[in-house]
Parts: C-alpha cells; structure tokens; sequence
C-alpha cells in the first residue's frame, strides 16, 4: 500500500515563527517554528515539563507572546481579538475540575460563544449544532446528564464537543488520552482521525509514542522547550530518538494486523 | 423532533422553580404586612388597600392605614430590596469567583461600607452623609482590593484578589475598632454598634428610591450578560479560549455587583450570610447556569431577608438587630449544607 500524504498538497492553516514562549519572566522554550496544514493531525511528544501545554497556550493567544509570531492564515494572531481567534482555534484543555453542575448540553453550548454577540444568549440555532456535535460523538444520550456526574472519558468527549460547537479550522487538544481507560483512549483516538478527515487541523499533545503511530500525520518532539525534531512518525520516532527524548530504552517494532493487512508500529519498552 | 420532548422537563422544572419562588414572595410580603405589634386582619388588609387603591371610604380605624402604608409596608419593601441585592450579589461574586464561599463580603464591600458609615457617625453627620460615605468607602474597599490584586501580578488572580479581600476587610474592621474605641460611650457607640449589626430599622422612602435605583442600575449589566457569565464561572484560561473578554466581563461584574452591595448596606448596614447562603439555595433548585440562578436569588432573598425581619421585630418585646438574626439562622443552616454533600455547589 502507498502512504500518500496529503497534507502536503493542502493549505497551510497556521504558523509559528521563532516563537519564545513563558510566563511573565521565566521563559520556557524559544524559537518554536512549524507549519500545521489543514486536515492534518500533528502530534507533540515530550517529557513532562516539557513546556506543551505552555506551547499550546501561547499559540492560543492565552499566554503573551515573548517573541516570534504565530500566523494564521498569514495574518498575525497578535492583531486579532480573541473572539476572532476563538472562531478559527479551539481548545480541549487537560480534564479539570468542573466547579458548577452544568449539563453536558450546557457546557457543549458555551463552545457557541465566539459566535453571538456579547448580550446574546445562544438559541434553537445554537443548540441544534451543539446536538449535531454531540451526536457526532456519540455521546447524544449525554446531553442532559451532568457534566460533573458523568465518567472522565464521558466529560474528555463533552470537552471535544464544545470544542466542535465554535466550528473551528484548528483544534488545539492538551493530552486528551490522558486519565482514560483504554478503550475510551482509542476512542478519542479514532474521533480525532475522523475530525481530521472533515478537514479540521489539530494539534494534539501525548504521553504515549503509541498513540502518535496511531493517529498522527506528523510529529513534533518538544524537549526543554525547544522542538528538536518534526516529521512523520515512522521518520522520527526511532529507537535513538525516543531514548534521547525520555531517556529509556526502547524498541520499536512493525507489526502486521492479519486481516486488515496493515502494518502497525508500536514502541515496546526494553527495561 | 426528539430534542425537544428530551428538554422539556428541565424547563419545566427551571420554569416551576422560578413560579414557586415568585408565589413564596408575593405570600410572605402578604403575610408580613398582616403580623406585627398592631395586627391586621387579611379582611381589614383587603379592605383597606381596596379603598386606598380606588379611593372610596371605608368605616376601619384609620390608624390601619397609617400602620399598613406609613409604617409596614415602606419597611416590608426595604427588607425586599435589601434581600434581593444582597442575594444577586452573592450569586454573582460566587459565580464569577467559582468559590461557594464568595459572598459581598469577600471583597472587603461589607467591612468598607461599614468603616465609611461609622466613620460618619464618629464625625457626628447626618444620616444621609452616613448612606454616602457607606457607599463611597464600599467602593474604595473594591478599587483597594481590585488595584492589589493588579499590582500583585504572576500569581493566580483569583487568589490573589480574595486575599486581597481578606486583608483589606481586616484592615476596615481595625479602623472601625479604633473609632469604637474612640468614640463617645454614651452616645456615638451604640449608634456605630447599631448600624453595623444591620436593621431596616430606619428606612425611609426617600433612601429607599435611591437605593433602588442603585440597584436597578446595578442588575442592568449582569441581567444583560448573564450568559456569560455562565463562561466565566468556567474559569479565565477556558472562558478567553471559548473568546470571552475575561478582563472587561469581569470588571463589569464586580462593578455590578459592589453597586448592589454597597447600595443596599447604605440602608440596612451591615447583614451577612444572605449573600453567601442565598445563590446556594437557588442553585440546588435551577442549577448554575446564571439566566436562571440570579432571578431565583433574588426572589429567595427578598422572602429571606423579609421573613427574619418579621421574625426581628416580632420574636421580642425590643428589636433584635437583623444582622445577629441572619448569623444565627445562616451559619448552622450552611454547616448542615456542608454536611450535607462535600461540594455543596455541586
């Protein structure tokens, strides 16, 4: 089977250019630079404190700048309110601690708000679109549960959904694996795919190189805040690059799946 | 086709809620015109407000009237007032603040109104001049903590302006101790005493119309972007991911919010607890999206607040004093809420 890739050929959606990111003096990383097209799924790898959720927040405008730019669709994202930005990227934050007993369909229906004016609340309109993205989910029967009732990969695929609601170009997702159980991991796994093919570009960060084998168009490692490697998965993620990357050793093998003839690779850990 | 069979319960539920609040009002309001040291019979209540409203005689004593119109209901509609601002204030601090804990007296509204009210007193003003410096100090208790928690930058800014709060309140609450401590015994004391245990005591309608209008100013905004404030409670980061001016919203809600505070303790001085034990109530009963809860609060505070003013000029042959009344009702109802679940906000 030819591995066609077809980002290639698309156009681009975002870019970053030389970008320091931080907080307020204490800089994490510097001259971040990449390329994210559309319908592409690209995938940060890196320790922990890595500086990928402080990557991702600056590229969201939630986080200053310290230097560089990041552009999209070749207009600075500094001269953009965050209404704008909040049309275009959309985030899907690490599972947090809900505070109030929202409904799934009233947390959904918050991903309406870059879309209505300032004293507006969302309407019929808003609400069927936040049905049609929970739908798209599966999670339909959900919708008047509450949100802070219902199982953690549950609440993951309610973050996706309000995620979807703001109708974006660019989904920004920080470890959405993380804190599920395996068969809600590869659920996600596989909505984010699906997304990917509706054209939506996304950005996804993990603990999990596996995870990056199976979804990834490519892959970005993040290390000391600097990104020290991008390119496509079965290019980068080697035995060496992973060892220097976490500093264990590891093996990556090619496994054939029988009946799907398909060729799959995992990274098994050699210690 | 679906959607709408699966929603209607909720809505129902939220609508019901609403009505079952707004009936409790308009009964208490009955009931606390009624009761009193000179009863009133529902029939001589009935009758007298017909022949007020429509202006024919009637053969009842005319001191009924007096009692009813000069002297109940002006207090009745102040203890309304006062309840509901208290309770909307309370429902948006903890809202805004996501801590079921914030309460108009988190920002120090409660302890600088009363630090300017006393201090008017100390100064020996007028009553009208104690209302405006309660009002002006309230503010300037906001602006003090709000400019520290900028100035203080780096750190989480909710903490940082609740303990901005704190400490600003501690400093208003020495500053009011050193003017008891100075103030003339016999005369300027109880007064400051008074009027910082909070009593509708005084209310005239003259105060009232101000107050109001205060207020009605103050729930302009938040009525207006009650949606959302359903976003802020998500917290800052999530509320500007989803495009919320987060900076702006939430000046405009504290604004809102001390407006209300600091207009309604000009009347009533100092009365805890309601604002902080209110929104909770109202929030087990229609949840936390804010379109529902700061109506709610509202109505549940007004009734509150008027039915232990029934119960402070009532329970005793003396007045006792609204403030000790809410503290004492409030605190063991909150410690069985907290009891009661964990998170009670949730």
């Amino acid at each position: 089977m030819v591995v066609v890739s077809l980002w290639e050929d698309l156009e681009l959606s975002l870019r970053l250019d030389e970008v320091a990111f931080g907080y307020p003096g204490h800089t994490v990383g510097a001259a971040a630079s990449f390329e994210l097209h559309s319908g592409e799924v690209l995938c940060f790898l890196g320790p922990n404190g890595c500086g990928k959720t402080t990557l991702f927040k600056t590229i969201l405008g939630l986080i200053d700048l310290q230097a560089g730019a990041v552009y999209l669709d070749d207009r600075s994202t500094s001269s953009c309110s965050q209404m704008h930005l909040a049309r275009a990227i959309a985030y899907v934050p690490q599972q947090h601690d809900a505070y109030f007993p929202f409904t799934v369909l009233e947390v959904v229906m918050m991903g309406r708000s870059p879309h209505l004016g300032l004293f507006k609340s969302p309407t019929r309109h808003d609400e069927a679109i936040a049905d049609a993205m929970l739908n798209q989910l599966n999670i339909g029967h959900l919708r008047e549960e509450i949100y802070t009732r219902v199982s953690g990969g549950e609440r993951q695929l309610t973050l996706i959904a309000r995620a979807l609601a703001q109708e974006p170009r660019i989904l920004i997702m920080d470890e959405p694996t993380t804190n599920l159980d395996f068969g809600n991991q590869i659920k996600v796994l596989a909505q984010i795919k699906n997304l990917a093919r509706q054209g939506i570009s996304i950005i996804i960060s993990t603990h999990d190189p596996d995870h990056a084998f199976q979804c990834a168009d490519r892959v970005a490692m993040l290390k000391g805040g600097s990104i020290i490697a991008v390119g496509k998965p079965a290019e980068i993620l080697t035995d060496d690059a992973l060892q220097v990357l976490y500093d264990v050793r590891v093996k990556v093998m090619e496994v054939r799946i029988p009946h799907l003839h398909k060729l799959r690779r995992i990274c098994i850990p050699l210690n | 086709m679906p959607s709408i069979v699966k929603s209607n319960p909720r809505r129902m539920r939220l609508r019901s809620s609403l009505w079952i609040s707004i009936v409790l009002l308009a009964g208490i309001i009955l009931f606390s015109c009624l009761i009193g040291r000179y009863s009133v019979s529902f029939r001589e209540f009935v009758i007298i407000s017909v022949s007020h409203i429509s202006g024919t005689p009637h053969d009842l004593p005319i001191v009924l009237e007096t009692v009813i119109f000069k002297i109940r209901l002006p207090r009745v509609l102040a203890a309304v007032l006062v309840g509901a601002a208290l309770a909307a204030a309370g429902a948006t601090y903890q809202s805004l603040f996501r801590n079921p804990l914030a309460s108009p007296d988190i920002l120090g509204v409660s302890a600088g109104a009363g630090l300017g009210a006393a201090l008017a007193i100390f100064l020996s003003l007028p009553v009208g001049a104690i209302q405006l410096m309660a009002f002006v100090f309230g503010l300037g208790a906001v602006f003090a903590v709000y400019g520290v928690s900028r100035i203080v930058r780096g750190h989480d800014p909710i903490l940082v302006l609740v303990l901005a709060g704190v400490v600003i309140g501690t400093l208003a609450g020495s500053c009011i101790s050193l003017l008891k401590y100075l103030a003339d015994p016999y005369d300027q004391l109880p007064a400051i005493t008074f009027w910082l245990l909070g009593s509708l005591n005084a209310v005239n309608t003259s105060d009232m119309l101000v107050t109001l209008a205060m207020v009605g100013v103050g729930i302009i905004p938040l009525h207006l972007l009650r949606w959302r404030m359903n976003l802020m409670s998500l917290g800052d980061e999530e509320a500007r991911a989803l495009g919320a001016n987060t900076d702006a919203l939430r000046v405009a809600f504290i604004m809102a919010a001390t407006l209300i505070t600091a207009a309604a303790v000009s009347i009533s001085g100092v009365i805890g607890w309601v604002g902080l034990m209110i929104p909770h109530v109202a929030r087990l009963m229609v949840g936390p999206d804010f379109r529902a809860l700061l109506p709610t609060s509202m109505f549940l505070g007004a009734s509150y607040l008027l039915a232990v003013d029934d119960l402070a000029r009532t329970i005793a042959e003396i007045e006792v004093p609204l403030g000790i009344l809410t503290a004492f009702l409030g605190a063991p109802f909150f410690l069985w809420l907290l009891s009661r679940s964990g998170r009670t906000w949730n």
